[in-house]
């Protein structure tokens, strides 16, 4: 789709607090239907970056789904409940309470194929908090399955799944939405799903490529001591 | 003077000298003389009550004890549904000051003041209890929304409805410990309605005031009895599925009440007589006439009842805020079994559950029987009572903490001096400061016992259908609670002690 319109740009700007940026210089524009995956050390600012997206996809009015690092899930709550609250906000409050206190037939049907994708099937009535580490990672992804939209902004989304399950997570999430954000510290799946790698060091962007333009080498600089 | 300017100057030590000398001071103006003639007659009376229980009037007693737990979870649950509602909007600033107002006040003044318009009905009590708690709880309840995990939060739909944030982002979260806190003002409530039996209502304190009356302590020590097996199962009875079985079943028992039928009219007379200054009634307020002798009308009851009144609740705080500290500082160890040995901390916990249970208010009458009317029974019933408290917080707190300790750390009193003091002696202030406001807003009970508190005018003033009088002095109640608030909070600022100690109950440190 190039020459359409970019979802997202920025033209040489700073990102981060006003004062003390965490990434400088940065260029991008964003179009639908890339796979973008941010590579860099932690604390390189991937993160930074993706808020930064998140932010300027939904002043123009784009529908974002999201797994933050920490999932943001609610421990209390449901698998399904967690679920659902990918799409609060397309629900008056009055359902939203009713729906929480006696969830409906009907949001269950909906939420239930993505419970089922992430393979959470029989788990829909655990709270989150019973769970383990990757079942919960799991139901962030459902989450943002469920909400649906024109981009998934996701960060480590499959750091706590072993690899081959985390492939399928991640093709799935490209079934899913046609456009595609992740940071991620496993290059390989990086290098699998990617249609862009963006390498991020010492606060600048230092790689913006297509994975076939790259060799070992340019990798292996992001990650250099 | 800002909190901060003082930060620079105040230290522990300036607080501890200054509190000691205060505590000196207060001593030397107190009231503390043993006034009865045979204190031990009396004592041992009541000591041989409390072994042989008197049942024999069981009816009474247990319909006493349902209309006791009654007032306390209708009240209760009213004041937590009011305070939820309120807990979004309590950073509001008029939303804040009608909650810090309405908590001034202690429910046994509400129930006065209620007496005068719902007259001797369930709803005295069940409103006497609500109104201070709703207070309370939308305090409560909007801090523990404001600390829950805000991942959740950032993460919901860019244009999630504020309620459907608050229901799926915050609700869930602070669920666990907005229960446990309404459990834990149940115990409180529990307490209050005992209590307010005393002015009149038929709970288990209106038996237990009739019996030590006539001197019939064995029947007192059956209701006093019956009073412990309520409260202290009180987390194995009140499981939350059955909570609106005890719901319907209070209300049920509520309307059992048979009540003395009051005037027509009484609440509009109420607001439109009864509170109006006296000088100011019946179109006095046109007059200037009528406002000159406002000012005089004013000025005498400062002059006679508001300033003296401050200045004996001040005395009476201070000396029971000294024994509730020292107790406390002796007694919490008594929970640890590393200093007094597993018999030891399981027989410590039994007396400090027991002065926690036992209201302050029922304390100090039973005490007054043995004393005489004087500042004493007061100071020993609130020192003992909140000292319990302070150390069973600080006592949980230890516990953990000796576990946590190196191997050859040393055990017994030791331990006590040269760990748990040491270590814990800035949450032992912070808790202190604490108990200090709870302290002064409920030493104007003793008034209805005698001592010349606030509360004391206040009850004089109703006795005499002076309400107009009555309210003013439960303002100046009032703002001299917010003066200790603000006062405690600046020092605990300027000492940097911890915002809230870390213990929870949250509820049993910063609630009143």
């Amino acid at each position: 789709m190039d020459g359409a319109a970019p979802l997202a740009r920025f033209a040489a700007e700073e990102i981060g607090w006003p004062g003390s940026p965490v990434l400088r210089d940065v260029s991008l524009s964003l179009r639908t239907g890339e796979r973008i995956v941010i590579l860099g050390r932690s604390g390189a600012g991937k993160s930074t970056l993706l808020g930064a997206i998140r932010q300027r996809l939904e002043e123009a009015g784009q529908t974002v789904a999201l797994v933050p690092q920490e999932h943001g899930l609610v421990p209390q709550l449901s698998v399904h409940h967690n679920v659902y609250m990918g799409r609060l906000d397309a629900h008056g409050t009055l359902y939203n309470l009713a729906n929480l206190l006696w969830p409906f037939a009907r949001e269950r049907a909906r939420t239930a194929p993505w419970i089922d994708t992430v393979g959470l099937s029989g788990l829909e009535r655990r709270a989150v908090e019973t769970l383990s580490g990757g079942q919960r990672q799991r139901t962030a992804l459902a989450r943002a399955l469920f909400r649906g939209g024109e981009v998934l902004l996701a960060d480590e989304p499959v750091s706590a799944v072993d690899p081959a399950q985390g492939a399928g997570l991640l093709d799935a999430l490209g079934a899913r939405f046609p456009t595609l954000v992740l940071a991620l510290h496993d290059r390989d799946a990086a290098l699998r799903v990617a249609t862009r790698i963006i390498g991020l060091r010492e606060g600048r962007v230092m790689l913006d490529a297509a994975p076939d333009a790259l060799g070992p080498d340019d990798l292996a600089m992001l990650y250099a001591a | 003077m800002r909190p901060e300017t003082i930060g620079a100057h105040v230290t522990r030590k300036h607080v501890l000298v200054g509190f000691a000398a205060l505590t000196l001071l207060a001593l030397a103006l107190a009231d503390i003389r043993l006034l009865a003639t045979q204190p031990w007659e009396t004592l041992a009376q009541m000591g041989r009550g409390l072994i042989r229980p008197d049942f024999a009037e069981p009816v009474a007693m247990a319909r006493a004890a349902g209309i006791t737990v009654a007032f306390a979870l209708c009240g209760v649950f009213l004041g937590a549904a009011t305070g939820l509602l309120l807990a979004p909007f309590y950073h509001r600033r008029l939303v804040r000051h009608l909650c810090i107002a309405v908590r001034a006040v202690h429910e046994l003044f509400w129930a006065l003041l209620l007496l005068q318009v719902t007259g001797l009905s369930p709803a005295t009590g069940v409103l006497a209890i609500a109104l201070p708690y709703a207070g309370i709880f939308a305090k409560v309840f909007a801090e523990t929304m404001d600390e829950v995990d805000p991942t959740p939060l950032s993460a919901l739909p860019a244009r999630t409805g504020t309620v459907s944030a608050l229901l799926f982002g915050r609700l869930p979260q602070a669920r666990r410990d907005m229960l446990s806190y309404t459990l834990y003002r149940i115990e409180c409530g529990l307490r209050s309605a005992a209590v307010l039996g005393f002015i009149g209502l038929p709970t288990l304190g209106f038996l237990l005031e009739g019996y030590f009356l006539q001197g019939t302590y064995g029947a007192a020590a059956a209701v006093f009895f019956v009073y412990l097996a309520l409260i202290l199962p009180l987390r194995i009875w009140m499981r939350w599925p059955l909570a609106p079985v005890y719901l319907v079943a209070s209300l049920w028992m509520l309307g059992q009440i048979r009540t003395p039928p009051m005037g027509d009219g009484v609440l509009w007379r109420f607001f439109t007589q009864d509170i109006v200054p006296a000088p100011l009634r019946d179109g006095g307020w046109l007059a200037p006439a009528g406002w000159t002798e406002f000012a005089g009308w004013f000025a005498s009851l400062g002059w006679e009842q508001i300033l003296p009144g401050i200045a004996v609740t001040l005395v009476l705080s201070q000396l029971a805020l000294a024994l509730a500290a020292g107790s406390a500082l002796i007694g919490f160890p008594l929970l640890v079994r590393r200093v007094a040995g597993r018999g030891g901390a399981m027989l410590g916990h039994l007396a400090l559950v027991l002065s926690r249970s036992v209201p302050d208010y029922m304390l100090a009458f039973v005490l007054l029987q043995v004393t005489g009317p004087s500042m004493l029974p007061a100071i020993l019933a609130l020192g003992v009572h909140n000292g319990a408290i302070i150390a069973h917080l600080m006592g949980r707190r230890s516990e953990l903490l000796s576990r946590s300790l190196r191997d050859d750390a040393p055990r017994g009193l030791t331990l006590w001096g040269y760990e748990l003091v040491p270590r814990q002696f800035g949450v032992f202030l912070a808790l202190c400061l604490y108990r200090w406001e709870i302290i002064v807003r409920d030493s104007a009970i003793f008034g209805l016992i005698g001592v010349a508190t606030l509360g004391f005018h206040v009850d004089a003033a109703i006795q005499q259908l002076r309400i107009d009088r009555a309210l003013v002095l439960l303002l100046a109640m009032g703002g001299l609670t917010l003066l200790i608030d603000t006062v405690s909070e600046r020092l605990r600022k300027a000492l940097r002690l911890a915002a809230v100690p870390e213990t929870t109950p949250r509820g049993a440190v910063a609630a009143r």
